[in-house]
């Protein structure tokens, strides 16, 4: 019942507004280009399934590469940053730079470098977009650690490693996992956005470029409708590999922390 | 020195943070016996966690010998001679309470087993049966501080150093914990170091009183707290009590250090030094 509760205004607030599109459209005629009825995307969405999901599998294929390959390099950075502090201390005013850099804006150059139809273009743009964010938090994660906690490893004759596996990597992880999340949307952004500038027909991306172009507004709103379910499904999936990892932290008891 | 070998021997040491800095301790000379219970005791800046944190081999002296169970302090540390609280638990929230006692166990190579065994010895130890499965952070603050002295004396190391242990906890809750860990300390048999910011606590618990002075660090003097064995309430209400702490007070109004209060100073320098 508690439960309930809980989800019903959500609830509610999802029909009225799927309510208020389908009826806003139809009962003010809105034109077509500018929002279509709910109901028609849905349809086209249904008729145009395979391809449609085909392209969105296709584009998740590059948003998810990339953000194995950004994520990956931006952990071992950051531990080698985190280890060699003087090293970072050098590197970390460029980062914090590049991470205000709009990456996006590289996306015709590494079509360029990778080639149009190779899936590797795309993923370099979303590799790119999650690096830094993945980057900056885990550094921070890592070196926020209490001087007593290190104080007291050292006391147990703990070496640099053994402190990094009991306590910074730890203790970095809710850092990592808030910029794991961020970094599932930004992957999508990148590889979808990376499809406008040209690649494979099956690419999502494409799709959408190519239906608002010839005024298939419907199949447009679908192909976006299909990023928008992967893209949730991608946060989902890491939010979910969180709590299976932090099972420990206040937040997943639904606690707070003092 | 006396015949029985000193489980900590400070001959003239000395600390200074950076070049020509601060001088946070001048020509300290101190030996602590065993079953000693030793306060350290001074206002800011007498450099008491500083010392602490040098028997620790967590800080090196600038100069002077350093030797705990017999050997240097380094070679103590690395043989984990002493166990080690600090005002706040430390405890680590990704582990039980059970996990975080286990720690140091873990890391002595101990199996499972025999880790298990002696964390539930040390569960009952300090009182807290039945929390092995909490996590630190549902536990009060005095709760933490008991786990975090649980696992410092889970290994056994015949020496255990205190860093202001129960200096953010409120009156009530530090007495209770004065007299448990008395009654540790009592079946232990460990010797302990301990610094402290409160003259009572530090009269009521000690074997001898270390009166610290500031600006640079050094002892002022000594008071050998000769209040008889177990201490308990009534110890407090004794008029030698009240003398010892009128004696530690002038003592400490000697050195300059009429307020004492906590080393706010200090605790910076340790994080300056320690970097991020």
């Amino acid at each position: 019942m508690k439960r309930v509760r809980e989800w019903a205004p959500a609830v509610v607030v999802f029909l009225l507004g799927i309510a208020a599109w389908e009826g806003g459209t139809r009962g003010l005629n809105v034109e077509k280009f500018l929002l279509p009825p709910l109901s028609d995307i849905l349809r086209t969405l249904w008729e145009e399934s395979d391809t449609l999901w085909g392209a969105g599998f296709f584009t998740f294929k590059e948003a998810l590469g990339g953000f194995v390959i950004g994520c990956s390099l931006a952990i071992l950075a950051a531990l080698v940053l985190a280890r060699w502090k003087r090293l970072g201390g050098a590197l970390m005013p460029y980062m914090i730079a590049a991470n205000a850099i709009p990456i996006i804006a590289f996306a015709p150059i590494t079509n360029n470098w990778f080639g149009l139809l190779n899936p590797l273009s795309k993923m370099v743009i979303a590799a790119v977009l999650c690096f830094f964010p993945v980057l900056v938090n885990m550094l921070r994660g890592l070196t926020s650690v209490r001087p007593s906690s290190i104080e007291l490893m050292r006391s147990y004759a703990a070496g640099e490693v053994e402190i990094f596996r009991r306590v910074r990597i730890p203790n970095s992880l809710p850092y990592l996992f808030s910029a794991l999340k961020v970094a599932t949307v930004l992957a999508m952004i990148g590889a979808i956005v990376g499809d406008y500038f040209g690649g494979s027909q099956e690419a999502l991306g494409i799709q959408i470029r190519r239906s608002a172009g010839i005024f298939a507004f419907d199949e447009a709103w679908a192909a976006i409708m299909v990023a928008s379910v992967l893209g949730i499904a991608f946060y989902a999936a890491v939010a979910l590999a969180e709590r299976l990892t932090m099972g420990w932290h206040p937040s997943a008891h639904g606690a707070q922390a003092d | 020195m006396s015949g029985i070998t000193a489980v900590v021997a400070l001959r003239n040491v000395g600390k200074h943070f950076g070049e020509g800095g601060v001088v946070a301790l001048e020509d300290i000379d101190l030996d602590v016996r065993p079953r000693d219970f030793i306060s350290l005791i001074g206002p800011s800046g007498c450099g008491k966690s500083t010392l602490l944190r040098i028997i620790a081999d967590l800080i090196q002296p600038t100069s002077g010998d350093v030797v705990v169970n017999g050997k240097p302090a380094r070679q103590a540390r690395l043989d984990r001679d002493y166990g080690i609280v600090f005002q706040d638990a430390v405890l680590y929230d990704w582990r039980t309470v059970g996990r975080n006692i286990e720690l140091p166990l873990e890391m002595l190579g101990w199996d499972r087993k025999r880790r298990q065994e002696r964390m539930r010895e040390m569960v009952e130890l300090v009182e807290l049966s039945g929390f092995e499965k909490h996590h630190p952070w549902q536990l009060s603050g005095g709760m933490q501080q008991r786990v975090s002295i649980a696992r410092a004396l889970s290994f056994s190391p015949p020496l255990l150093l205190m860093d202001e242990p129960f200096g953010a906890l409120d009156e009530m809750t530090r007495e209770r914990l004065n007299g448990e860990l008395l009654r540790i300390w009592d079946g232990t048999g460990s010797t302990i170091v301990f610094v402290t910011h409160s003259i009572a606590e530090a009269v009521f618990l000690s074997t001898r009183v270390v009166v610290m002075s500031p600006r640079p660090g050094r002892i002022q003097g000594i008071v050998d707290v000769d209040l008889p064995q177990p201490r308990t309430q009534a110890t407090r209400e004794q008029t030698r009590y009240a003398e010892l702490i009128r004696e530690v007070r002038r003592l400490l109004r000697l050195g300059g250090g009429l307020d004492v209060e906590e080393d706010h100073v200090e605790e910076t320098l340790i994080v300056a030094e320690e970097g991020l």
